[in-house]
């Protein structure tokens, strides 16, 4: 967790990612992703169904092993990091998988506090207290940490799988389509909520979203990804009026325009 | 000629896959018996895995043992009564128990429900990439979800295997004395007069292996299905046929270590 905010442009970005690729069986899903994203910033990366938005992402996090390419945190390389180094950065960072993926034999309050409880930041007595908190703050109330995840909705699910990436204020964090399920209120709530993970704690954030509102609030940077390549990248407030043709059918959702013919033939 | 070739290279194929399983299913068990001397440890995970293996599974193991128990006398009176040896029953019931299926029958039914169990829960976990959000919280899920299993696994089937070995033979002393017509006494004297200790432990340490087995069949699967809900089906089927299978060969491979001398 760092306290000072670096500014945007200083040295060498927080995440780097050159030529990353990879392929499942005969299907290339990444061909050469080139990506900076700078510390203390929210990224917000772009792209159709099945681009590789969320493959990129796990790469990163080291559950997927790319087939060529690099990828830096902080300046090092973390596919020749042994398994402490890499365990070690991974401390830092937080994940919000598209399914949520919270551990249904356990209850919310658990959930949300395993990291913390795994590196014996907060001992069991205090953990559900501090889970309460928590899900303050995502919009929950607190009596749902008795709860089991598979009682809760498909949105609430969401909450708390964003509660217990952000419980321990890591360093970095990637939010695969955070917003996705939940209505629009509660996604704007959700949106406040990591904007200020990133100016308040300045983290570094990493957003997949579909949705161009939530994009525009939470990404100073965005990235559109196509055909296994980062095809533009931009500022997020320009999102819809950026000049790339691609990019702007995407942030308009319109079914005529380069896009749409590649996914006809 | 060429159907020869093609038989050959489909043997090959086959036997090479085979070996390859064989290998990653060695690193898999290594790889998780190492996280049991290295910390951190997971007491509560290593409890209620022990609590699913030994106690939810006294039941259907405790069955499997008195009937077996009673077929067992019932069946060496027929058998050894036509060469008046009738005496022998309470001798064999108790040694084919305790040497043979108390170990081995326990062991399958275990598969059957642990073997499964482990499986499906593992591999759900895979499928819904509850074992990557493992990962980004700071937990090894070879150390969390894999390790915990293997040791309970080990300890929990003696347990069990005590419990099959005692009903079994009660199964056999129930049917010697109300239908066969033996005292109850000189049942159980003979019972015991001929047992020697090798005898339950070469019965407890198979129990140990089988369980062990069981849940790195489960665990393995588990840990590597893909594919969504058929995907932990499929593995789940894998686990329980593999253990069973391997129960039965190493089964073979045990007693020839123990008694064959
Ligand atoms: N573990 C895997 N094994 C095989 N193929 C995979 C695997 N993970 C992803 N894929 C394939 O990679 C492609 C990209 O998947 P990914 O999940 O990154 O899409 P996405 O951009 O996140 O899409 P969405 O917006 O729908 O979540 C898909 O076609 C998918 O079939
Ligand atoms: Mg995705």
């Amino acid at each position: 967790m760092s306290s000072t905010l670096p500014p945007a442009s200083a040295g060498t970005p927080k995440i780097r990612l050159r030529g990353l690729k990879k392929t499942f069986g005969t299907k290339k899903v990444l061909d050469g992703v080139d990506l900076d994203v700078q510390a203390g910033q929210g990224m917000v990366i772009l792209g159709g169904s099945g681009s590789g938005k969320s493959v990129t992402i796990k790469s990163i996090l080291g559950l997927i092993q790319p087939d060529a390419g690099t990828i830096e945190i902080d300046g090092r390389d973390v596919l020749s990091m042994n398994r402490r180094e890499r365990e070690a950065l991974n401390d830092r960072i937080g994940m919000l998988f598209q399914n949520a993926a919270l551990f249904d034999s356990l209850p919310v309050w658990e959930n949300v506090c395993f990291k913390l409880l795994a590196q014996k930041r907060i001992t069991r007595a205090k953990a559900r207290d501090k889970a309460g908190e928590i899900l303050n703050q995502v919009g929950l109330d607190g009596s749902v940490g008795d709860l089991s995840p598979s009682e809760l909705s498909g949105g609430m699910q969401k909450r708390v799988g964003l509660a217990r990436a952000i419980a321990t204020q890591p360093d970095i964090i990637f939010f695969d389509e955070p917003t996705t399920g939940l209505d629009p209120i509660m996604g704007a709530v959700i949106d406040g909520l990591i904007v200020d993970c990133v100016k308040k704690l300045g983290a570094t954030a990493v957003s997949i979203t579909h949705d161009m509102a939530s994009a525009r609030r939470i990404g100073d940077t965005a990235a559109m990804i196509h055909k296994g390549r980062i095809v533009w990248t931009g500022p997020a407030a320009t999102l819809g009026d950026t000049g790339n043709a691609m990019v702007d059918q995407f942030a308009r959702g319109e079914r005529e325009g380069p896009i749409s013919m590649e996914l006809r033939k | 000629m060429q159907y020869l070739l093609n038989f050959l290279a489909a043997i090959g194929r086959s036997v090479l896959g085979l070996c390859r399983g064989a290998g990653a299913i060695a690193l898999f068990a290594v790889e998780g018996v190492s996280h049991l001397v290295r910390p951190p440890f997971y007491p509560r995970l290593i409890g209620r895995a022990f609590v699913e293996i030994a106690y939810f599974s006294l039941p259907v193991v405790s069955l499997t043992a008195v009937f077996t128990g009673m077929v067992l006398a019932l069946q060496s009176y027929s058998g050894f009564s036509r060469f008046g040896a009738e005496s022998a029953v309470a001798n064999v019931v108790v040694l084919s128990i305790t040497r043979e299926l108390g170990p081995v029958l326990a062991g399958l039914m275990v598969a059957g429900r642990i073997g499964a169990s482990f499986a499906a829960e593992i591999g759900t976990m895979r499928v819904t990439d509850q074992i990557d959000a493992l990962t980004t919280l700071s937990t090894n899920p070879m150390k969390y979800l894999v390790a915990p299993r293997l040791l309970a696994g080990a300890l929990a089937m003696p347990l069990l295997v005590v419990v099959a070995d005692i009903l079994g033979v009660m199964g056999g002393w129930l049917i010697g004395t109300a239908k066969l017509g033996f005292g109850s006494a000189s049942y159980l004297n003979s019972t015991l007069n001929f047992l020697e200790p090798m005898d339950v432990i070469s019965g407890l340490v198979k129990a140990a292996v089988f369980g062990f087995l069981v849940a790195l069949m489960g665990s393995y699967h588990g840990y590597n299905s893909k594919g969504g809900a058929q995907g932990v089906g499929a593995a789940t089927t894998a686990a329980v046929v593999s253990s069973s299978i391997l129960i039965l060969a190493l089964d073979y491979v045990l007693t020839e270590m123990f008694f064959s001398r």
